[in-house]
């Protein structure tokens, strides 16, 4: 009987242990390693030691300070303006002063907003080009994740009857998922292109000539939200299916039951459909948002993160420092917050879904 | 009445054929296009030529892109590193699986855990920190030992080979499986080894299937991120990576639609031929809570 134990232990470690050492040395080890390194100044190459630095990094990149000035006035108690806004004094005479200012040295502004004619309140930070990212990905996830979820139940619905070619249809909406997001963004820099591109010609066409070309990916109000287009209508397909799958559990006879009570379509949906697909509803909202986190092709084929930062997103911030600049430490700092913002939605995903 | 019915038909296939075109119409615009010289895929934009095959069509946008990038090259890393990686991904898998489903041996509830947990862990959570570990691995060559992984072809498939989520889908359909079948070969004296390659394994058709095709789809699309972290040699790029060629040419869209095409063609055919498994498949990644 022992040796039959110690033979199922062997055989055990044996097939198993290829895989658990693979995901240990490519996914566990690094990930402690992103947190150890967070902590450092490593580099990919240096030639001096690695230190410890304590949070420094994790400072640099959340250092925000909050700075109220006064606008600058003539002699005679005027306000002084310039081109009819009020003139305030430099920032730099803040943020430039170690010894006088501390808490304001290096810090550049974020946004500003004024407070009356002659007060404005300016917000600092130290990495604006990150926090910008962080809004950016934030802003994505808000959109996409209601947006797309809500789509992709309206396909599931006009999808889910049994008529002739059904099937092609569900093919064909499926379709961009199995595409590359690489492609697909570089494709529809195309179709977004301000001189030629085929959403202007296009919208041109529908409206007779009443449309004013548009460059998309140019100006910093309609870059972010053409990515989220786009990012929707490759992506959208998919969850079309998973809500599908929801959709094909709810038992036949439930309808049938509300069709003999007379209930509206409306009324259907809201009391026999939806309180179906509950969990569904949850599980494609993380999905969506875990994916939405996760921003990257889009951008680095697209914009590059520009107009002005409009499309900076945490992991392209994440690549351009631990990749671009070599910089371990500030990339691995970046990761740790991305794997924290993860972490919570997947708790927030096992609340909301746990045994009553 | 039937009247009714047949016009609320008609209207519903008018919507459902208009919502086919949001999704048609970019893939017909990028393949057509291929096919055209730059000057008329311009002109062409601007009506609804942009969907049809019609002008001078030719073939000369492949020549170009062929000639101004290894493409070949690029299409015969990206296959291999696919391929090599599915195939380990399959058997590493499965054998692990098996022996998580069949096999009593200690410590497989906290190994099994500890696996299960990375499910959360997206790659790009980990990737920096790689990048510095594989910059400092071993690898052994005819040459003897090389230090360092970057610009090779296995530091783009050994840290890919395995994620929970291979593991997972063995593991469920695994359970599912009749233990008998399991428990009388052993009583007939099979190794654990041939129970899995001659019982096991024939039986799990549609699990192997559906981690294929997912494995696919993530090696030979979504592979670019990782390989322009650590792969700096041309020679050994994928074919997302190659696309890097024509990121400056804005002006020749024919070209780069046709090297677009030339990536996509295939997956799409793949999909339009087995469009059930990669349904299924991916809606398997859903079935997770």
């Amino acid at each position: 009987m022992a040796s039959r134990l110690t033979q199922q232990n062997r055989a055990g470690w044996l097939m198993a242990g290829p895989a658990f050492l693979l995901i240990a040395a490519f996914l566990i080890i690094p990930f402690f390693m992103a947190i150890g390194f967070s902590f450092t100044n490593q580099r990919l190459v240096s030639p001096n030691p690695t230190e410890w630095v304590g949070t420094a990094n994790y400072e640099r990149l959340f250092g925000i300070a909050v700075l109220t000035l006064e606008a600058e006035r003539d002699d005679d108690g005027t306000v002084r303006t310039k081109d009819g806004k009020p003139v305030f004094p430099s920032l730099r005479t803040y943020t430039r002063n170690k010894d006088g200012y501390p808490e304001f040295y290096r810090k550049r502004e974020w946004f500003s907003f004024g407070r009356g004619d002659d007060r404005r309140t300016f917000v600092l930070a130290t990495d604006v080009v990150f926090l910008k990212a962080v809004r950016n990905t934030l802003f994505f996830v808000v959109v996409v994740a209601p947006l797309q979820a809500a789509a992709a139940l309206g396909l599931a619905l006009l999808i889910n009857r049994r008529i002739r070619g059904i099937n092609i249809f569900r093919t064909i909406y499926f379709m961009p998922v199995v595409i590359s997001m690489v492609v697909v963004s570089m494709l529809w820099r195309f179709i977004y292109d301000g001189q030629n591109g085929l959403l202007n010609t296009m919208l041109d066409l529908l409206t007779f000539g009443w449309f004013e070309p548009v460059d998309w990916l140019g100006q910093t109000s309609t870059a972010l939200p053409s990515i989220m287009a786009m990012s929707i209508w490759q992506s959208v397909g998919f969850h079309m299916i998973i809500w599908l799958s929801g959709l094909q559990t709810i038992p036949e006879s439930l309808y049938e039951a509300a069709r003999i009570e007379g209930a509206s379509r409306w009324q259907t949906f809201r009391h026999v459909t939806w309180p179906g697909l509950r969990n569904t509803a949850i599980l494609v909202m993380i999905i969506i948002t875990m994916q939405a986190f996760t921003l990257y092709p889009q951008v680095a084929v697209m914009t590059g993160g520009g107009p002005l930062d409009s499309t900076q997103s945490i992991v392209f911030q994440m690549v351009e420092r631990g990749y671009g600049r070599q910089d371990i430490s500030g990339g691995s700092t970046i990761s740790v917050f991305l794997f924290l913002f993860v972490l919570s939605i997947s708790l927030l995903q096992r609340w909301l879904t746990r045994e009553k | 009445m039937t009247l009714e019915r047949t016009t609320r038909l008609i209207g519903l296939y008018l919507f459902l054929g208009f919502i086919a075109c949001i999704f048609v119409l970019p893939i017909l615009f990028m393949v057509m296009s291929s096919f055209k010289p730059d000057l008329q895929l311009l002109s062409d934009s601007a009506s609804l030529r942009a969907f049809l095959p019609v002008g001078d069509i030719g073939v000369d946008n492949y020549r170009d892109a062929f000639s101004r990038a290894p493409v070949g090259l690029f299409i015969f890393n990206s296959v291999f590193i696919t391929a090599t990686t599915l195939v380990l991904s399959l058997f590493l898998a499965s054998i692990a699986a098996f022996s998580f489903v069949f096999i009593e041996w200690r410590g497989k509830t906290v190994v099994l855990a500890i696996i299960i947990a990375t499910y959360i862990l997206p790659f790009e959570t980990v990737a920096v920190p790689l990048l510095l570990l594989v910059n400092n691995l071993p690898w052994l060559t005819t040459e003897g030992v090389t230090w360092g992984w970057l610009n090779s072809y296995q530091v783009q498939i050994v840290p890919w080979i395995i994620r929970a989520l291979e593991i997972f889908l063995f593991v469920q359909y695994f359970r599912d499986l009749p233990r008998d079948l399991v428990e009388s070969a052993r009583v007939e004296g099979a190794s654990w080894f041939q129970v899995y390659r001659r019982v096991v394994m024939p039986l799990s058709g549609p699990v192997i299937a559906t981690v294929a095709i997912l494995k696919f789809l993530e090696m030979y699309n979504n592979q670019f991120i990782w390989p322009i972290m650590v792969v700096q040699e041309e020679g050994l790029r994928p074919i997302m990576v190659g696309l890097l060629y024509f990121f400056q040419l804005n002006t020749a869209w024919g070209e780069i639609m046709a090297y677009l095409t030339i990536i996509t063609v295939p997956v799409l055919a793949f999909y339009l031929v087995l469009q059930r498994a990669f349904i299924a498949s991916i809606a398997s990644t859903g079935v997770k809570g």
